[in-house]
């Protein structure tokens, strides 16, 4: 039973970190209808920041983390400008293929950088941990963060999108670009903030990753989370902020416990097959909008 | 007498294809090819196949697969059980013969892989198609990874997560396949080009094709004149992945051992850059990239590092070159005046929005 | 444009048991469509709603109405793009219930689209030849393997889509790639890609916009020659009243999704509810 919480609440840690990245990927793809491939390497990107300004620069834990935001904003609006923006009128597979390769040059780029051998992310947040029934359950100091994390960062952002002017242009372009435009809403600002919003929380999401359940960080780090964040994204609906907090939460769990009572071998296959059963009967997932193809 | 274009591409993929083989005959036999160029010879062939096979589901269908290596995994596993099975249980010593049953079973598995995916894939539109191509993928080395088979007196033993099984160990879960008879030679993928090539080209220059490419080009309106399009996106989906689990057999059987990381993402991926920078559509494209491109990094070894991340910005330019509209005028006037005005790759590298 | 010469239909027009109306010279075969009482709803709203008409086995029939009435919603219904949420569409008295677009277009419904959509990087015969594609057939082995079959039906295509194609003077592009021609021809290529499906109901969303009265004239009398030549019906979306006066003999009025009128083009032209709805805007463009 105190087995079971704990992996319950691994599954939540990890679910939260999801959610994070889930909720840049659904506000990119909602707003630019591209899946952005490259967001699980900004994720990486934001990991090795947080580690170098630690570790080089001896710079307190908050200040890594404030670098890391800055440096991947920043990088997700160049990325943005200089590969996607050309491309917003072009296929869908054109924009996908584009993004793998922005993937693959974050990847190996860092690769360069910082070399293929591991850093190894000691604790961002060690604060100590939580005890409880007895001293047989300990809960992290990383594992509550990441979870008061995602909170933080869903209520500010449910408040953003309802009450700001910057806001509801962003749900007003993700409804129709065109009248969107019509009414005076600088569609390409709009796009390169939503971009700049997703990599900042994706700089985040890197620290709290590395800080529980990644510890050893490598130039392909981020590929995998974001491949299952996006999974996320999808599961509770694209374009929806519950629905990423929803399907970050259930996909974490369902890793976790997938890892602890089947095999750990295939949870990841675990993972996917939720991705693929949720695609074919629940496309636009569990909070979602249907779409219709228009002839 | 005027040739028409699908043919002069036909022909000029045959030609390509049967001159280098050819040639590096030629220079294996007189000794002046190194030790290193030989043996990536039937890499090349391999990747070739892959890459053709991959075009016909990028390029000629129309739709992103990011789970290619997977089938290449199939194709691999199967082939080192079906030689060695056949060597232990029947004594088959014709090497030849056993990587032709090899290469078959490689095929045939893949195949039925293929179809089992497309089912569910294909019912899906573009991102979240590709995006559950490479689930499978995923999904397939997760699985392989708890395979495990042996061979005792002759007969086969299978077993799913545990490694209990008697007798000699061929494919044992995450540490991959042991100790196989490399039977691949390099003219084995010279034919094996040749037979794909005969498939995919003859494909594209039929009725089926026809209807691949009007599912490609304009889905409702292929549906409106009573093309099934879901059945055609199949037929070039399952035959793509036929001929993968073909060149995994090939694959798998030039190596003693190897496992299924061999056939992760990244190979998936490797395969679209060959297909992209080929000319998505473009079958002798395809043939040149993946030739070339499995080559140099051969030859140029201390490029080795920078190699992928030459790849990532080289797609990412071809794909801005060939679809972004003011670049894509800029690129065209460029490589008109680089070379001449004969080659029309980045044209035929454009997609149409659908 | 008043200079166009006008070509009035004089069919007669006659009602059926049904009370639809349809050119006497059909009354004895079975429609070739009819849709009752058919609807649709989009997220709670009507987009058409009670839809009834009946076409004849050769007649013109023309459906106009304001922009945003649900005319190309009707041949979305017609062509099962769409699944009616109520009524029927009956093809030679086929009920296409449960039928897919593919099921709907072998039991001889054909379409053009009002935003192109041909198959832009292949050449017009090869465009031509994917409307032959349920007509003369053959199987993927055949293709890959170049068995006798192929060869023979290669050359039925090849031959049945020149003599398409040089029905309406474009034997010369054969080897054009359809996404580079001029726009009227490519309208062209469509209406010759929908009748290689051998359609009995042909449907035209829009066959005469962006093109120049003497392309539109030319128009007139292609749809005219469709009819004789290969005894259809045709059923069209146009809002040039020039044309859809000239050649249509029945016309029904959509408006809101609802049918507010039918009748023969004088008949449309004298109905004061059409005249409100619709005509009354564009008075000009209907005299």
């Amino acid at each position: 039973m105190v087995a079971f919480l704990r992996y319950l609440i691994n599954g939540i840690s990890l679910g939260s970190v999801y959610a994070i990245i889930a909720l840049g990927y659904s506000m990119v793809y909602g707003i630019a209808k591209m899946l952005n491939f490259a967001h699980g390497d900004i994720i990486m990107i934001g990991a090795y920041i947080v580690y170098c300004v630690m570790v080089y620069l001896t710079m307190p834990p908050l200040i890594a983390v404030l670098c890391a935001v800055v440096v991947c904003t920043i990088l997700g609006i160049v990325i943005e400008r200089l590969a996607y923006k050309p491309l917003r009128q072009s296929a869908s597979l054109a924009v996908l293929i584009t993004a793998i390769g922005v993937s693959y040059f974050l990847q190996n780029a860092a690769m360069l950088i910082w070399g293929s051998n591991p850093k190894v992310f000691s604790s961002v947040f060690a604060l100590g941990s939580l005890r409880l029934l007895n001293g047989e359950l300990v809960i992290s100091s990383e594992t509550l963060l990441t979870i008061g994390a995602n909170i933080v960062i869903m209520v500010a952002l449910t408040l953003f999108t309802g009450k700001t002017k910057m806001g509801k242009a962003m749900r007003a372009v993700s409804e129709d670009k065109g009248a969107a435009e019509l009414m005076g809403i600088n569609v390409n600002r709009t796009i390169s903030m939503t971009f700049a919003i997703g990599s900042a929380l994706a700089a985040i999401a890197g620290a709290l990753l590395c800080s529980t359940t990644n510890p050893n960080l490598v130039p392909t780090t981020g590929s995998m989370p974001g491949i299952k964040a996006f999974t996320a994204a999808v599961f509770g609906g694209i374009g929806s902020i519950p629905g990423a907090l929803i399907g970050g939460l259930l996909l974490g769990v369902i890793e976790i416990l997938g890892k602890a009572y089947i095999s750990t071998e295939l949870s990841d296959a675990l993972v996917f097959a939720v991705l693929i059963i949720v695609l074919l009967f629940k496309p636009a997932g569990l909070l979602g909008k249907p779409m219709r193809e228009k002839v | 007498m005027k040739l028409k274009r699908s043919t002069v591409d036909a022909l000029t993929s045959y030609g390509i294809v049967i001159a280098a083989f050819v040639i590096a005959q030629l220079l294996i036999s007189s000794g002046s090819m190194s030790r290193a160029l030989q043996g990536q010879m039937i890499p090349i062939c391999v990747y070739i196949v892959m890459a053709v096979s991959l075009n016909l589901v990028v390029g000629i269908s129309g739709e992103l697969s990011l789970g290619h290596a997977g089938f290449m995994s199939v194709g691999a596993f199967t082939g080192a059980i079906v030689s060695t099975w056949l060597l232990g249980a029947f004594n088959m010593e014709n090497t030849t013969l056993r990587l032709l049953f090899a290469i078959i079973a490689g095929g045939l598995v893949a195949a039925v892989a293929g179809v089992l995916i497309g089912i569910p894939v294909l019912r899906l539109r573009g991102d979240y198609l590709a995006i559950v191509t490479l689930a499978f993928g995923e999904i397939i080395r997760s699985v392989v990874n708890c395979l495990y088979f042996s061979l005792d007196a002759g007969r086969l033993y299978v077993s799913f997560n545990s490694p209990d099984i008697p007798g000699k160990m061929i494919v044992s879960g995450p540490a991959g396949t042991k100790a196989i008879k490399t039977i691949a030679t390099f003219p084995a993928g010279f034919v094996l080009i040749l037979f794909t090539l005969f498939i995919v080209l003859n494909l594209i220059n039929s009725r089926s094709g026809r209807a691949i490419k009007a599912s490609r080009d304009n889905r409702i309106a292929a549906e409106a004149v009573g093309v099934n399009v879901t059945k055609y996106k199949m037929m070039a989906f399952v035959i793509s992945a036929m001929l993968a689990g073909m060149a995994g057999a090939l694959y798998g059987l030039n190596f003693s051992t190897f496992t299924a990381a061999k056939f992760k993402f990244d190979t998936s991926i490797l395969v679209l850059v060959f297909v992209v920078l080929g000319g998505i559509g473009n079958i002798w494209g395809s043939i040149v990239a993946a030739a070339l491109l499995t080559v140099l990094p051969e030859l140029l070894r201390a490029f080795s590092d920078y190699r992928m991340l030459v790849y990532a910005i080289v797609l990412i330019l071809v794909m801005l070159a060939t679809n972004s509209p003011v670049l894509r005028g800029l690129f065209a006037r460029l490589a008109n005046l680089l070379r001449g005005k004969g080659a029309d790759a980045p044209e035929k590298g454009g997609i149409s929005r659908v | 444009m008043s200079e166009r010469p006008k070509r009035r239909s004089t069919t007669k027009m006659v009602p059926m048991p049904s009370q639809a109306i349809i050119p006497e010279r059909d009354v004895h075969d079975i429609p070739v469509l009819e849709a009752r009482h058919l609807g649709i709803e989009f997220g709670g709203l009507k987009a058409v709603d009670d839809f009834n008409l009946t076409i004849g086995k050769t007649e013109i029939a023309g459906l106009i109405g304001p922009n945003g009435a649900g005319k190309t919603t009707v041949f979305n219904l017609l062509t099962k793009v769409y699944e009616p949420t109520t009524g029927a569409v009956l093809i030679n008295g086929r009920d296409l219930h449960g039928l897919s677009i593919v099921q709907a277009s072998k039991l001889g419904i054909a379409r053009t689209f009002q935003n192109i959509r041909l198959f832009d990087k292949m050449t017009v015969e090869e465009n031509v030849r994917i409307g032959l594609h349920n007509q003369i057939k053959y199987d993927m082995l055949s293709g890959i393997l170049r068995l006798p079959r192929y060869w023979k039906q290669e050359k039925r295509q090849h031959e049945k889509a020149m003599e398409l194609l040089d029905i309406f003077g474009m034997q010369d592009l054969a080897d054009e790639v359809a996404g580079s021609l001029p726009y009227g021809v490519q309208r062209r290529l469509e209406i010759v890609r929908a009748l290689a499906t051998d359609p009995k109901l042909l449907l035209l969303d829009e066959p005469a916009a962006g093109m120049n009265p003497h392309e539109t004239e030319e128009l007139m009398e292609n749809i005219a020659k469709i009819r004789d030549r290969f005894q259809i019906a045709i059923l069209l979306i146009e809002h040039d009243m020039s044309l859809v006066m000239g050649v249509c003999e029945g016309i029904c009025v959509l408006n809101f999704g609802r049918v507010i009128a039918k009748g023969t083009a004088d008949e449309i032209q004298a109905n004061p509810v059409v005249i409100e709805a619709y005509l009354g805007k564009k008075k000009e463009a209907a005299t």
